[in-house]
């Protein structure tokens, strides 16, 4: 019986990340009423912390815990995006929870421990720690969509989120199951070394697997047809919650999936990449369209958010460097770009009034100027108008593709931002043209909230016009996979 | 001693038992009865494949996954009641105020 190496470098920053956690839970204690919204700023000091540390750390090459946990350029880039989604979050509810009455010590803990998870499943070298990882975020995730347990939608954005979710993880589970059997380990090295060289009754057992893996990814990152829950989900839980959701969960979801599918499973590239590449066009379409069509803000947000993840699936289709560069530098954009049109739906709400449709929005624009502009920059770089974050990451992704030989992918993918141009435009309309519409209470005396759009709308232009340094971290990130 | 793979069938028979059951029954308690079932179909699938290459990582697994599906029943039991206190049901068709 050998004992192995344990590393606490490796673990660092999931361990900030813990501690930070409890260290808010114990803070609980001593406060009480409006107070505990001050908890946040544990929160964002222990992020930054954390995110400080995966930069210092970045030229680390290592691996822990006999194996399971790596820590490598792919999970530090990763642990920044997580460190800036959930900061992010945590400035948007300070002000937020106010708003819904909702003062609660243990949520800014929650969004403390899913972080923690999401961490987990980018540092994931075997199947099992990436499940505990997965389910770690999950369970969380669950848990703070239903907190607002006032509301009776947050309850039952709760209660479908847990149910989808956890029939997802069954998939999952099972796919790993079928991976243990083919090859009689978890370790995803293993797996991708004896991928290229099995036998028949292998090569069966792991296409199995591979196919339930895939099933349970698309769950998490709501890929068009494992989609139904997310609109429901993303419309019914505390706003913050849903930015977060949006943001976070499926920047972690699709952590875990690109090293399984792109490293673990490269050998079988040919196999998964039409399977994806058919997810990828239901999804663009099928979450464009629908948007097209929605009333409400947050719904509307939640199928561009499916149209994004086709987008995403897109540069895993290219298979290539260039493409998994595009994913990641995408994913960073998106952080920016969508906490930000979350925060301007938080900033029209008010108490005891959400002022989530969209009739909600004439004439916001010319009343807060503020919000207004904010809003005009999320929503472009949305649709993939050039100098903005969205199209210079729109245009990694089709490049990518076109350079694979997918370019009729890439024509597909151009054809969608074009739709998505109508619905995301259509605000945009409302917010200067339309006249009339309610008094929304814009961002005065709320100064967390103008600094999140601020912070946003800055990074979402300076990525726009600046991309390179950024997509060169993105791409030495995803040469560390390989 | 039984075949490996009469314990593999009964695996992927529960696994889809608890699939269908959770698509077909509207019983919030029933749809996460069906859940567990395919966790466990899982898990017994790990046991087999451990059984059969004599390794012990597959047994070790399914500690972890007990563990985790544990934490699962909590929230989800938690959820359900906090759900239950607002509409008097358990029927997830008329959990409804969004469209499902």
């Amino acid at each position: 019986m050998v004992i192995p190496d344990i590393s606490w470098t490796v673990l660092l920053p999931t361990l900030l990340i813990t501690g930070t956690g409890f260290a808010i839970l114990l803070a609980d204690l001593a406060v009480a009423g409006p107070e505990k919204d001050g908890l946040g700023w544990i929160g964002i000091v222990g992020l930054t912390v954390a995110a400080i540390a995966s930069v210092a750390l970045w030229n680390t090459q290592e691996t822990s815990f006999a194996g399971t946990v790596i820590l490598d350029r792919y999970a530090l880039f990763f642990n920044v995006v997580f460190c800036l989604a959930t900061g992010l979050t945590l400035l948007l509810s300070m002000d937020y929870l106010g708003t819904i009455d909702l003062h609660s010590g243990e949520y800014y803990a929650i969004l403390l421990f899913a972080t923690a998870g999401m961490f987990l499943m980018a540092a994931a070298n075997d199947l099992i720690v990436l499940f505990l990882g997965l389910e770690t975020m999950s369970i969380a995730a669950y848990i703070l969509a239903g907190i607002w347990r006032a509301d009776l939608r947050s309850s039952e954005a709760a209660m479908k989120y847990f149910l989808l979710g956890a029939f997802a993880t069954g998939f999952l589970l099972l796919g790993i199951a079928f991976l243990y059997g083919a090859f009689q380990t978890t370790a995803l090295g293993p797996v991708a070394r004896e991928m290229g060289a099995s036998t028949d009754l292998q090569r069966a057992l792991a296409s199995g697997g591979m196919a339930l893996l895939l099933v349970g990814f698309a769950f998490k990152i709501a890929a068009v047809p494992f989609h139904a829950w997310a609109p429901d989900v993303y419309e019914g839980s505390p706003t913050s919650v849903t930015a977060f959701m949006a943001v976070g969960v499926k920047a972690a979801a699709f952590a875990a999936f690109i090293r399984v599918f792109m490293y673990a499973f490269d050998a079988l590239a040919e196999d998964w990449s039409t399977a994806l590449a058919v997810l990828a066009v239901a999804t663009m379409t099928v979450g464009n369209f629908a948007a097209l069509r929605q009333t409400n803000i947050k719904r509307m947000l939640a199928y561009s958010s499916i149209a994004h993840a086709g987008y995403l699936l897109v540069g895993m289709v290219a298979k290539s460097d260039a493409g998994g560069a595009a994913v990641l530098f995408y994913l960073l954009a998106y952080t920016l770009m969508n906490t930000g049109a979350f925060a301007v739906v938080i900033a029209l709400g008010k108490r005891g009034e959400a002022n989530e449709t969209l009739d909600d929005y004439d004439g916001v624009g010319m009343r807060h100027p503020l919000l207004g502009l904010c809003m005009t920059v999320f929503l472009l770089s949305l649709a993939g108008i050039p100098a903005l974050a969205g199209f210079t990451g729109k245009f990694y992704l089709f490049s990518a593709a076109v350079q694979q030989g997918y370019a009729w992918l890439a024509i597909i993918g151009l054809l969608n931002s074009v739709v998505s141009m109508y619905y995301y435009g259509g605000v945009l309309m409302r917010m200067f043209m339309a006249d009339g519409g309610k008094d929304v209470q814009g961002t005065a005396h709320r100064p967390y909230l103008a600094a999140t759009l601020v912070t946003t709308a800055a990074g979402t232009i300076f990525l726009g016009i600046f991309p390179s340094w950024a997509f060169e971290l993105a791409h030495s990130a995803f040469l560390s996979l390989r | 001693m039984v075949p490996a793979t009469y314990y593999i069938a009964l695996s992927l028979i529960l696994f889809v038992i608890g699939a269908v059951g959770f698509l077909i029954r509207r019983n919030l308690i029933v749809m996460f009865m069906s859940i567990e079932l395919m966790l466990n179909a899982a898990n017994l699938a790990f046991v087999t494949f451990a059984r059969q290459q004599l390794g012990m990582d597959g047994q070790v697994i399914v500690f972890f996954v007990m563990t985790v599906a544990a934490a699962e029943v909590a929230v989800g039991l938690a959820i359900i009641i906090a759900l239950f206190r607002h509409r008097e049901t358990l029927n997830a068709d008329e959990v409804r105020i969004l469209r499902w």
